[in-house]
């Protein structure tokens, strides 16, 4: 962690629970990480991991109940976003700190113009008129490349495809120039060359704003294209975290490399396909019934005694690469 | 090529858009426009496209679970295209499906063994014992405890639950089993298991698989043959290794190159197509790619390409009909 002025986001030791009738869960447990100005960290895990519920916690959106955060700190440009109350939340949100959603048909109100959309985001935030707010959503809607923006704010949402909602989505959640992006699976409803332009048009507008990008996904192609930092989730801890290139070099955690291996590649020009996936064995465990030691030891084909007795702690492998592995040092040498 | 076990030829299936009061026909919606292909026995066609274009129907038609509007259907060498329900029924035996959603395709409030034993039962193939027996044994082939069979369905995780999807199907010993993105529902650490399974159950078996998928990077590793589909229409279709390494028509390149590669290392996203996929109610004239297409030519906005070639097909005008290799 370099210089501390350059952080836009500070997360320490978040931990969010959720009581329900089956027993509390833990759904992040002390989960701590940073994201810099212009940075995309990208958070990858399988269903119920914690990734979504983290994005939720850094919005403060958690339902409650069932949900609560009750412990850590998320610090925004230097303020803790949990010790606010919820009107002073209310001015950040969708402000300095916002969210796009995977399905842009719900997260968009059916009955309200595209346009009138982005201006109320925008009025709420600044002290604008409705003219100069009219401008903006336009300049928005063509910044996210819509075609005929002005024709195009005066537009219901179910008169856009897929794709033109999700632009104007991140329309809308840019139209305040947030210092926190959140992007939760922005793509996974999409098909792929919608997915390939919406992804670019995401990268292009953070490095255009210097906005930080926090991007939540469960696909390892969208990460390796898009991200600089990884964090991997299991059962709502974070057990590795590195750069991107660290990460698919060299993954330190089992879970990371199972996980690699058992996505299947597009065959190309001089690559042998495998005949056979690698499988992780079992099932993601149930929250509720965590067991003790390690999460993933029943699952590991490295596991030993010590894994299911006692949680490894996150060690630093140099260079900010950590893993949360008792063989992490032997997981190199396991192909 | 031996004897091929599927043939369809020029399927097309069209759903009217009904509008107004009186609920006339205001439009037709291009679902199959055209489709043709083969499946032989114990081969793997992969089919892939983009929502919308036509890919599941194309399924359900092969199944005779939607009427397809024209065209012919052959199992093994029979045409059942116009078979009655009651002359169909021999036939649904050679012929299963596996859905995509695991969570909506199991009656709740069966057990699992009763899911998987009643094909078997409907055709009246085993009752009692036998039936349990063999129940039993579909469990195990696709790696469930035959203890498992008197559990419902809320019990199992998606990938067990796709498994029964899978026993279901095999249980009547089908010659073919289409599957409707079988994997797309499940998690990453899942979705390579039941891929194996599904490798090794065909190795076992050898049965043909036509397997529907919107993922170019699955559709690659378990099919023999892959069709490209576009609005309705098959643009390509060649052996696996060819399609993948030597992409001839411009949108199956478009495609490729949308996929992200899964290693930091290797060439950043290029989109090569803007824009969306257009409306398969009034789908373009010509070649349907035209509108998104980089080498669009004027001939491509009003001649209709058809798929030219032996083994990799490609509806595609350029380069005197073979498309553009890169």
């Amino acid at each position: 962690m370099a210089d501390r002025s350059d952080l836009v986001l500070d997360v320490k030791n978040l931990k969010t629970v959720f009581f329900t009738n089956s027993g509390l869960f833990k759904a992040v447990d002390d989960l701590s990480f940073t994201v810099k100005r212009g940075e995309t960290l990208a958070i990858v895990g399988e269903s119920g991991c914690g990734k979504s519920v983290t994005a939720l916690s850094l919005m403060r959106l958690v339902p409650d109940p069932p949900g609560r955060i009750v412990d850590g700190s998320v610090l925004l440009e230097g303020t803790d976003l949990l010790a606010l109350n919820e009107t002073e939340m209310r001015k950040i949100r969708g402000n300095r700190i916002s969210m796009i959603f995977q399905e842009p048909m719900t997260s968009l109100n059916p009955v309200i113009r595209i346009g009138d959309q982005i201006i109320e985001a925008v009025r709420l935030h600044r002290n604008l008129s409705s003219r100069e707010a009219k401008d903006i959503a336009v300049e928005m809607l063509r910044l996210v490349r819509i075609p005929e923006p002005a024709r195009r704010a005066k537009e219901y949402p179910h008169q856009l495809s897929g794709g033109m909602r999700q632009r104007a989505m991140i329309a809308m959640a840019l139209a305040c120039r947030p210092a926190l992006l959140i992007a939760d699976e922005p793509t996974t409803a999409l098909d792929v060359t919608i997915q390939a332009q919406i992804l670019a048009l995401i990268l292009d507008l953070q490095k255009e704003l210097g906005t930080g990008l926090v991007l939540i996904t469960h696909d390892l192609g969208v990460v390796a294209q898009a991200a600089q930092r990884v964090i991997v989730m299991y059962a709502g801890r974070k057990v590795e975290e590195a750069g991107v290139e660290a990460l698919f070099a060299a993954p330190r955690h089992p879970y990371t490399r199972g996980l690699m291996a058992s996505i299947p590649a597009v065959p190309a020009p001089g690559v042998a396909a495998p005949a056979r996936l690698n499988e992780i064995p079992g099932t993601v465990p149930s929250l509720v019934r965590l067991p003790k030691g390690c999460a993933f030891a029943p699952r590991c084909p490295l596991a030993v005694k010590r894994c299911e007795a006692e949680y490894p702690p996150l060690t630093d492998w140099g260079g900010g690469h950590l893993a949360a592995c008792w063989r992490a040092a032997d997981v190199a040498e396991v192909a | 090529m031996s004897k091929m076990l599927l043939e369809v030829t020029d399927l097309r299936k069209h759903y009217p858009v009904r509008a107004g009061v009186l609920r006339r026909q205001v439009g037709t919606v291009h679902s199959v426009d055209g489709v043709s292909f083969s499946l032989g026995a114990g081969e793997t066609l992969g089919l892939v496209g983009e929502s919308g274009c036509g890919k599941s129907t194309v399924a359900r038609s092969v199944l005779r679970l939607v009427e397809p509007t024209s065209g012919q259907i052959r199992l093994d060498g029979e045409d059942i295209t116009h078979l009655s329900k009651t002359a169909l029924r021999p036939h649904r035996r050679s012929m299963q499906i596996v859905f995509q959603d695991p969570f909506a395709s199991l009656n709740p409030r069966m057990t699992a063994g009763d899911i998987v034993g009643e094909p078997i039962a409907v055709h009246g193939l085993a009752t009692g014992q036998a039936l349990e027996a063999r129940v039993a044994q579909l469990f195990e082939q696709v790696g469930l405890r035959p203890d498992q069979m008197r559990n419902f369905p809320h019990q199992f995780s998606g990938g067990q639950r796709q498994r029964i999807c899978i026993a279901r199907a095999l249980a009547l010993e089908p010659r073919l089993i289409v599957c409707d993105e079988p994997v797309s529902a499940l998690d990453v650490s899942i979705q390579a298991q039941v891929i194996n399974l599904l490798i090794d159950l065909q190795k076992q078996h050898g049965f043909s698989y036509l397997f529907i998928a919107h993922d170019l990077a699955v559709v690659a590793h378990i099919s023999h043959r892959v069709a490209v589909m576009y609005l309705g229409r098959i643009v390509e279709i060649a052996g696996k290794d060819e399609l993948f390494r030597n992409p001839r028509h411009p949108y199956t390149q478009a495609l490729l190159a949308s996929v992200p590669i899964a290693n930091p290392l290797a060439k950043k996203l290029a989109p090569l197509v803007d824009g969306d996929v257009p409306s398969p109610v009034n789908p373009p004239r010509g070649c349907a790619f035209h509108t998104r297409c980089r080498f669009a030519m004027e001939r491509c906005r009003t001649e209709r390409p058809v798929l030219k070639g032996n083994e990799h097909q490609v509806a595609c005008l350029l380069n005197e009909g073979t498309g553009r290799g890169q």
